[in-house]
């Protein structure tokens, strides 16, 4: 390498790390948080590395009695907003790209332009009048809103960049379009799957709008209850950051691990759910 | 959702009609997912114009008003305060992703080691928890404990209030929001990057054309389409949102970081006036097709090629 290959190398890592600093430093920081006792925490100018590193704030949280039962509700209406937006939008896909019916896809525009609060006020209406507040079902079929566009879209995309010469010959061979779509189109379509699936999970598990309006006490999902933590106990920084860095760890976990899925599929459709 | 996994036999029987030369057996696939976006995207919708003409208040019957809900709203100073905070919050954050990711992604275009895991590390903003990100803001908001007057100190500067001040509050919120997105720039850019061809590159570097000059010259103009879909994504985003205001200031001090989705939420549940707050989403939908209509004539007027395929 001649001076000026060094020195460029010199500039690419510099800049490397300008652009990646502000996301690192944030988490390392709220790892800080989370990690030490308040006296660290209140002490100005602010200390990064405690002395005493404090465990117990995750205990404490994991230890306050609903958060076990938060995190429950969140695993249940993420799952199953998940699971029902896949089994109904996979196969939507497939027909409108084999259709290729390109002007339902106007639906699905419409649903990422409209801010969700929208949603919230006549399905708040309709749950209220079903009786079905104070359950989790209001919750999971609102955050179909959020998940079924997101696999329809990508699915859409992925159909579409499938070979047809498979499934045409398969259909020549006898097979019905269901037969196709279930041993031809889907395996090819895996890694797809995995894309929607993996952003469907993120946006349900990260929505906040739709539960502070339809979670009673017992159906909050954790975004929520992190949020009432902040009114009930605003002083204390360090359980409250351990809660937030529970709340997104599984989350921060499976975009550094599927970072290549999540950025193919944000790319692709480039959605977002709320 | 039951109802939704029993109408589809009962669905597929009736989709026989042939059309001509395609049969259409595919409509099975798409009825399911038909249903579900009828019950939860297109009955919304209807329903809430009707609600909209109707004074709906929790608790008291309602009554048609006709378009007096929509009639109230340019006399309602916080609405009309409202709609100017979400415009200069949205301009704000826009812009100013669209700068830094611009320029992330000519860096993250070069080759290094490490590549993939960092672009996960960079993407982490987006994908994180809004609430759990909101919380953890707000303490180095803080004015006396936070961490960020402390930065400000080690380079000169006096502490400030950030979103405990109206003037500084929507600047304050307007940074969490480029930390969080500028991410999503970034990754379009970088697949605009990807898609340019290296010729007008090597040709550049035989005419001695310099670091600058290559950029405004060769990538700016061969990035357009997709600076403009990703100006287009942020727009849409920034007027929708929500978390990350609510979370930290709940549109205060006062009202001074109040936009129209903090507002909505105001009227629909914490006023419970259903129709007016109905009137207010169907307008605020309808602000949001406005500017994505204005975006899309701005392109138009600066004939920016479409050529690598900007119809995403």
């Amino acid at each position: 390498m001649n001076p000026r290959q060094i020195l460029g190398q010199i500039g690419l890592w510099l800049s490397v790390l300008v652009i990646v600093s502000p996301a690192i430093l944030f988490f390392l920081w709220m790892a800080s948080l989370s990690l030490k006792f308040e006296i660290d925490n209140a002490s100005y100018p602010p200390v990064f590395f405690p002395e005493h590193i404090a465990w117990k704030n995750y205990a404490d949280v994991f230890a306050s009695n609903r958060f076990l039962t938060y995190f429950a509700n969140s695993l249940i209406v993420t799952g199953c907003a998940t699971g029902l937006a896949m089994l109904v939008g996979v196969p939507a896909g497939y027909g409108i790209a084999r259709m290729a019916a390109h002007k339902s896809a106007i639906v699905i525009l419409i649903a990422r332009i409209t801010p969700g609060l929208s949603y919230l006020i006549p399905l708040f209406l309709l749950f209220q009048w079903l009786g079905l507040l104070g359950t989790l079902v209001p919750q999971i079929i609102i955050h179909l809103v959020v998940t079924v566009p997101i696999v329809i879209w990508i699915m859409i995309g992925y159909f579409e960049t499938t070979p047809l010469e498979l499934e045409e010959a398969a259909l020549i061979d006898g097979a019905t379009r269901w037969q196709v779509f279930r041993h031809v189109a889907l395996p090819i379509a895996k890694p797809g799957l995995a894309v929607a699936f993996i952003l469907a999970v993120i946006f349900s598990w990260n929505n906040f709008v739709f539960g502070i309006v339809l979670a009673g006490r017992e159906t909050r999902t954790l975004p929520v209850a992190v949020y009432n933590m902040i009114s009930f106990d605003q002083l204390s920084w360090g359980p409250l950051a351990a809660a937030a860095l529970i709340v997104t760890a599984p989350v921060l976990l499976l975009t550094v691990m599927a970072q290549r899925q999540i950025v193919a599929g944000l790319t692709a459709g480039a959605v977002k759910g709320g | 959702m039951s109802v939704v996994t029993q109408t589809e036999p009962v669905a597929a029987d009736k989709t026989a009609p042939a059309r001509e030369w395609r049969p259409p057996s595919y409509w099975p696939f798409v009825i399911p997912a038909l249903v579900v976006v009828l019950a939860v995207i297109i009955f919304p919708w209807v329903f809430t114009i009707w609600m909209s003409l109707q004074e709906w208040k929790v608790g008291s019957p309602t009554v048609f008003v006709g378009l007096a809900n929509y009639l109230r709203l340019p006399t309602d100073p916080r609405f009309v305060e409202a709609v100017g905070h979400t415009l200069s919050y949205t301009a704000l954050s826009v812009v100013l992703p669209l700068v830094f990711g611009t320029l992330a992604a000519v860096v993250f275009h070069q080759k290094f080691a490490a590549r993939g895991f960092l672009r996960g590390i960079f993407i982490m903003p987006m994908m994180a928890t809004p609430v759990a990100i909101a919380l953890v803001w707000t303490m180095m908001f803080h004015p006396q404990l936070g961490v960020l007057n402390y930065l400000l100190s080690l380079v000169g500067l006096p502490p400030q209030l950030w979103v405990f001040n109206p003037t500084t509050v929507i600047p304050s919120l307007v940074l969490v929001e480029t930390w969080q997105w500028t991410p999503l720039v970034m990754l379009i850019v970088l697949g605009g990057l990807a898609a340019i061809p290296t010729e007008p590159y090597e040709s550049a570097q035989i005419d001695g054309a310099n670091f600058w000059q290559v950029f405004r010259f060769i990538t700016l103009p061969l990035i357009m389409p997709f600076l403009f879909i990703a100006g287009m994504i942020r727009m849409i985003d920034a007027v929708k949102s929500f978390d990350i205001i609510f979370a930290i200031t709940q549109g205060g001090p006062g009202s001074a970081s109040e936009t129209i989705n903090v507002y909505l939420y105001s009227v629909a549940f914490v006023y419970y006036d259903l129709g007016y707050g109905s009137a207010i989403a169907v307008v605020f939908f309808l602000l949001i097709v406005a500017l994505a209509a204005l975006l899309l004539y701005l392109r138009k007027r600066l004939l920016w090629t479409s050529a690598l395929g900007s119809d995403a």
